[in-house]
């Protein structure tokens, strides 16, 4: 073991020969972290996932987990992981217990151990008290949370989550995160999860990569990716249509300028200090800053930088993602 | 840190109990599919009277045995009720096993087929365990349906004896294996239970008409003999006749009846597994 536990090598999915879903993606995740992949819905995400946990097979390249090939060695791999996948998979017409009982039973634990462990997951997760409900009488939060138990049964070393909070509200989201930080705080698991929730791989992920259009744009840290884009964040905009750009250079600390949409996004030093100087070097030209606001680096921030588009303001590009979801969905449906 | 044990069965079991689970625990669907057999029978068989027919439109001066003779020239029994009570026996099981494939299509949309694949359970295990359970389901039906054909007045042959009952099972086994794998097999790579609908209503009408289960083929026109010489049904029916109602075992036949079965199902159910190793994951 070199301390990887999944090592991703051009990993490649192309659907029906001409939709590429993930494109020669290269990446590592570390024993014992949480690593996030963050990007727009149709970025390949999912497909990512369903490579490593050995549904899908790769097109091209290879991915090794826990050791063991995920296509030569599939079964090796399947062993040894966990999945919570998008969906609710548990069955409607079971109980809760019921439900983790045949997940145990799927990787052949022996009834004496399943019996004991169904029930620790279940104290885990909360869910003691609906143990013996049908899962179709289940909130949202209560059937993430036993997918959650349903992925642990066979003590992975690896739980893969695929967009664990989609769909649900912020206390329950805030809920899972706990179950999440848990996980890895008392029982060591590497964790491998997805999402586009900004906040949410701000808030868990140890590493992040950036995922879009099926490439990884950047891989690293909250924080370093985060402190690569080099001081804060001046946002303006102005009672002017020309290109100010120029102006907003000149004046001190500040490092670089975009114009997108009409705002000016500026990279600053000492944000707060250097306002005060944009403002007045503008008002010196005649011109009048309509709006203004400062922010310390974000993921959003992040995002913007290595996309060009903004996680949260994508209304331009909605139907483009809308098509190629739907386009990749039917892909996967159809293989 | 992970336990793994080798028995490939584990899983299968596991599957299977699913499956049979969300049948009888849901005691108004398990009441439906227990009743719809017995009104066809008790209304088809009891309404569509051949023998009422030809005994109560005897011209004058026709002996009632010249009828009964008539009757087993063409059904191998004076009873028409009893001949088609049997093939009810088939019928039951078509209907079971032709929705076995819908399983599938609603798994895989749901996720669960998803999240089963990632666990280390045998790819043939998920198809064999939803052929299983439609077996053990028909084979519950056919029992029911037996007993009420009993009580409507099946009449069995002299010659019955229980061992006769082992054969009847024995060969509709085969047929729930061969049928459950056929419609699985066709369900394998979908993703539209509308297609599965279409295919399903495609596939009923001739299996169940081009058969003898209802009428017998040597009445049948010459370009439909060969197509119902060809049904499983056909085969099927003709052994449990011969095992539960006619007078005399034609033994060549019965052999014949049994070995076309057994190749059936095993032919299909391969396949079926096979193209689960294939297409389940990709």
């Amino acid at each position: 073991m070199t301390g990887n536990i999944i090592e991703a090598r051009e990993l490649t999915k192309v659907f029906n020969g001409y939709l590429t879903a993930v494109d020669h993606v290269t990446f590592e995740v570390r024993e014992g972290e949480i690593f996030g992949f963050l990007g727009p819905n149709g970025a390949g995400k999912t497909t990512t996932i369903n490579m490593l946990i050995t549904v899908l097979k790769p097109t091209e390249g290879t991915a090794t987990v826990c050791g063991h090939d995920i296509v030569k060695e599939a079964s090796m791999v399947r062993r040894k992981i966990g999945v919570v996948p998008q969906e609710y998979t548990a069955d409607e017409d079971l109980t809760g217990y019921e439900n983790i009982i045949l997940c145990a039973d799927l990787y052949g634990i022996p009834r004496e151990i399943s019996k004991k462990r169904a029930n620790e997951l279940l104290e885990l997760v909360q869910l003691t008290k609906f143990k013996d409900k049908k899962v179709e009488t289940y909130s949202g939060g209560m059937r993430r949370r036993l997918e959650l138990a349903c992925g642990l049964i066979n003590r992975p070393r690896i739980l893969f989550l695929d967009e664990p909070t989609l769909g649900l509200d912020v206390q329950t989201r805030a809920n899972i995160w706990e179950y999440i930080k848990l996980l890895k705080k008392e029982y060591g698991m590497t964790l491998f999860m997805t999402t586009h929730y900004l906040e949410e791989a701000d808030a868990l992920c140890d590493r992040i990569a950036i995922i879009d259009h099926g490439k990884i744009l950047v891989t690293g840290s909250p924080d370093e990716l985060k402190s690569k884009l080099g001081g804060d964040i001046i946002t303006l905009s102005v009672n002017e249509d020309r290109n100010i750009s120029g102006i907003i250079e000149k004046v001190e600390n500040v490092r670089e300028v975009r114009r997108i949409k009409g705002e000016y996004r500026i990279k600053v030093k000492d944000g707060e200090l250097t306002a005060p100087l944009i403002i007045e070097a503008l008002r010196n030209e005649g011109i009048k800053v309509t709006r203004l606001s400062l922010s310390k680096p974000s993921l959003n921030d992040v995002y913007l930088e290595y996309t060009g588009r903004s996680m949260r303001d994508q209304e331009e590009s909605v139907e483009d993602f809308r098509v190629r979801r739907i386009a990749l969905r039917r892909a996967r449906r159809r293989r | 840190m992970e336990e793994v044990s080798g028995n490939p069965l584990h899983g299968l079991w596991a599957l299977t109990i699913r499956e049979l689970k969300k049948w009888y625990k849901e005691p108004f669907v398990f009441f439906i599919s227990i009743i719809q057999p017995v009104i066809w029978m008790g209304l088809f068989g009891k309404a569509m009277n051949i023998s009422a027919i030809i005994t109560n439109n005897l011209p004058p001066g026709v002996p009632q045995w010249l009828a009964d003779q008539m009757m087993k020239q063409t059904f191998g029994t004076s009873d028409y009720f009893s001949y088609m009570a049997v093939g009810m026996l088939s019928f039951v099981t078509l209907f079971t096993t032709m929705f076995s494939g819908m399983s599938i299509v609603w798994d895989r949309r749901l996720g669960f087929l998803n999240k089963v694949l990632s666990t280390p359970v045998a790819r043939s295990a998920i198809i064999f365990s939803k052929i299983l359970s439609a077996t053990i389901r028909s084979l519950v039906q056919v029992s029911i349906i037996l007993i009420f054909a009993f009580l409507l007045g099946l009449q069995l042959s002299p010659s019955f004896t229980p061992i006769n009952l082992l054969g009847v099972y024995a060969i509709l086994f085969l047929l729930c294996i061969g049928l459950s794998s056929l419609f699985l097999m066709l369900a394998i790579r979908s993703t539209r239970w509308e297609t599965q609908m279409a295919i399903v209503n495609l596939l009923n009408l001739p299996l169940m008409f081009a058969s003898n289960a209802l009428f017998p083929t040597d009445a049948m026109p010459d370009w439909l003999k060969p197509i119902a010489n060809l049904n499983p049904i056909t085969y099927t029916t003709d052994a449990v006749r011969q095992l539960l109602i006619f007078e005399t075992i034609n033994i060549n036949q019965l052999m014949l009846d049994f070995t076309y079965m057994c190749i059936f199902s095993a032919a299909i159910a391969s396949i079926s597994i096979i193209l689960s190793w294939k297409y389940l994951s990709k």
